[in-house]
């Protein structure tokens, strides 16, 4: 909290979510700074994506702030949030399934496109310019994840690995400058998260900060710089991941309390 | 990023053909339509001597202009709604009150007689609002129950124009509605009028080949703008919410507007076709718009194929000419059968039997039944499904060929 509120582009402040007596996500406070990649981690069922559904407006906290950019956007709806520019993925990936890839990504430019009603009706030529434009831009992105020749598939017919790329091509549209990834390593091979690392990296260099679920620790420990560590919706431990592979409350956390 | 680029450019061209050889289809019956559309009123009045034909055509036609519209609701934006007749109601009162001798009667006193080429986009804007009056309180709600809601307005409007006798004199019908006028107009030998003339101050008058070129055009416009949209930000929003909502929530759509936006829109293109019903029938009464046209339309676009707009066209077409002109043509058509391979002894009534014209009347609603259940055994996906389900159904083993291909070179 000692640095100036420019510098993070995310913070929460004693955020809880409840759910009847379970509670989910138990006063966590969080700062995330512009530019770096943030993992969250935990043992299942921590309320690590509880947390990302009360960031991006999935779930109302019960009580706490979201901050994201200097603005308050507690309990904005999803799609305030994204217009803000936050921008997710899901843990069980949740692509248009009939629309083509072309398209999916397309949809995540819906929030930066200026289309009204009327224009898409006639056909106005500022609407064209704007679609013809848009189709350029994701097709960049379907580039920039390395799916580019499965455009005009539908979304349903790619391999998985490459249904988790075109989830972060559709977030990459919305313009973010915040990216929140959920398990984006989920039963990839270790080749597949090499790739994925390289892409996180590439996504930094798009003057994008990646805040990341994640469980595998090799994946964690190469590209993120700090980790906040989740169990039973408590903060139980924050820092550069080496600290944090240290801390007895992670381990004890994960292996369960040694003798 | 340079390998994954040229492997794009290798791989494009055989898509975009398949893309083509899709859309060629949608073109083909485009073209295919437009030719019958023009060809039917000459060749149906010379052959049956009559314009009996291009009636049931101009009926059928507001049909497709229904099914068109309720295709952005249902195919589109995937939100299932029963009510549909309602907005078609709101449509056809909206024309039929402001062209008619009706208002006179009423607590107003003074009747109102507005032009057709006016009032048409009035019954739009009025079905358009209530389509967004409706929208509002229930689109937070999703699948069966927003179906119950729109099921439950669709069974209230009648009513109310029922009820509300004093304005719209409820079961006794609003009748006399005016027709639409033109300054001039052209006929000629296709319409069965004679030699080639201008008519001046023309009045459609209940010629059926007037409603017939009237119709044909409001479904060419309706066509052309549901495309535009279909293939635009909007119509992916729809696409997108149908596929998964909260997904598409998360990429920045405002779900509860864009739904609105679906019923509006949808609603609008019943409103159109209710202006058109008020006048072609000019009478316009509340047991026209039952729960059975909102059924019969949504059959017309499951069984054309939902979400595809030549398919819903033809659908509509097919399914009009099942309802309205087979089945009701069935007894005397197995009369003359039975007369014709010799069974005559059947036809007459005998003790228990009712003759066979009054039992295939009977059986009228086994037999429509019978052709539902049928079709959607023999084709689920619809007569010309949208490209999602048939690609899907008939590419998918193709590709998952491909994807293990990809991922033995891959590795």
């Amino acid at each position: 909290m000692s640095e100036p509120a420019a510098d993070n582009i995310l913070e929460l402040t004693d955020l809880t979510k409840r759910f009847g007596g379970l509670v989910a996500v138990d006063n966590v406070s969080l700062n995330i700074k512009r530019g770096e990649v943030f993992a969250l981690i935990g043992p299942n069922g921590a309320g690590k994506t509880t947390l990302f559904n009360n960031v991006t407006g999935l779930f109302k906290p019960t009580s706490g702030r979201v901050l994201f950019d200097g603005r308050d956007i507690t309990g904005f709806k999803p799609h305030q949030v994204a217009r803000r520019g936050i921008a997710r993925t899901f843990q069980n990936i949740r692509l248009f399934d009939y629309m083509s890839c072309l398209d999916n990504v397309r949809v995540g430019r819906h929030v930066r496109m200026k289309a009204k009603v009327w224009d898409s009706l006639f056909k106005l030529p500022r609407e064209r310019k704007e679609e013809e434009r848009v189709t350029e831009e994701a097709m960049e992105l379907l580039r920039f994840v390395g799916i580019a020749k499965h455009a005009n598939q539908y979304a349903r017919n790619l391999a998985y690995g490459q249904q988790r790329r075109l989830e972060i091509a559709r977030a990459l549209a919305t313009d973010p400058k915040l990216l929140l990834l959920d398990e984006p390593a989920a039963g990839f091979t270790p080749q597949e998260k090499v790739e994925l690392m390289q892409l996180v990296k590439k996504i930094l260099g798009r003057g994008i900060t990646v805040f990341l679920i994640e469980h595998d620790m090799k994946v964690v420990m190469g590209i993120s710089e700090r980790i906040v560590v989740l169990d039973h919706g408590e903060k139980i431990a924050e820092g550069p991941p080496d600290e944090v592979r240290k801390d007895v409350r992670v381990i004890e956390a994960y292996l369960g309390k040694s003798a | 990023m340079s390998q994954a680029a040229t492997a794009g450019r290798r791989g494009s061209p055989r898509r975009f053909n398949l893309r083509e050889r899709i859309r060629d289809r949608d073109t083909a019956v485009y073209g295919v339509l437009i030719i019958v559309a023009i060809l039917f009123p000459m060749v149906t009045i010379y052959a049956t001597d009559g314009t009996a034909l291009v009636s049931h055509a101009t009926r059928a036609g507001y049909f497709v202009l229904l099914a068109i519209g309720l295709n952005v609701v249902v195919g589109f934006a995937g939100l299932l709604d029963l009510g549909y007749a309602a907005f078609f109601a709101i449509g056809a009162y909206s024309y039929a009150l402001l062209a008619s001798p009706q208002l006179e009667s009423s607590p107003a006193h003074h009747a109102v007689h507005i032009t057709f080429w006016i009032l048409m986009f009035v019954s739009l804007l009025a079905a358009a609002a209530a389509g967004a009056v409706l929208g509002f309180p229930t689109l937070r709600l999703r699948g069966d129950y927003l179906a119950i809601v729109t099921l439950g307005f669709g069974e209230i409007v009648p009513q109310l124009f029922y009820n509300f006798d004093q304005w719209t004199g409820g079961i006794n019908a609003v009748g006399l509605i005016d027709q639409p006028r033109l300054p001039v107009w052209v006929q000629g030998p296709w319409s069965g009028d004679g030699p080639f003339t201008f008519v001046r101050d023309f009045s459609f008058n209940g010629d059926p080949v007037a409603y017939y070129v009237l119709i044909v055009i409001l479904i060419a416009v309706a066509v052309i703008l549901v495309n535009n949209l279909y293939r635009s930000r909007l119509g992916r929003a729809w696409m997108a919410i149908r596929e998964d909502e909260v997904a598409a929530a998360a990429m920045g759509i405002n779900t509860v507007t864009t739904k609105l936006l679906a019923f509006g829109i949808g609603a609008s293109f019943s409103g159109f076709a209710g202006a058109y019903y008020g006048a072609s029938v000019s009478l316009v009464s509340p047991d026209s718009f039952l729960f059975i046209v909102s059924i019969t339309v949504l059959v017309m676009v499951v069984l054309g194929g939902m979400g595809n707009i030549t398919g819903v066209i033809i659908g509509a077409l097919v399914m009009y000419t099942v309802i309205f002109y087979l089945i009701p043509g069935l007894p005397e058509n197995a009369v003359s059968l039975a007369n014709n391979v010799g069974l005559g002894g059947i036809v007459p009534a005998s003790g228990d039997w009712p003759g066979l014209a009054e039992e295939t009347q009977r059986l009228n609603f086994i037999i429509y039944g019978i052709i539902l259940v049928g079709m959607m055994l023999l084709r689920p996906q619809g007569i010309l499904p949208s490209r999602v389900r048939e690609q899907e159904l008939k590419h998918a083993a193709v590709q998952e060929e491909e994807t293990v291909v990809e991922q033995a070179h891959a590795s």
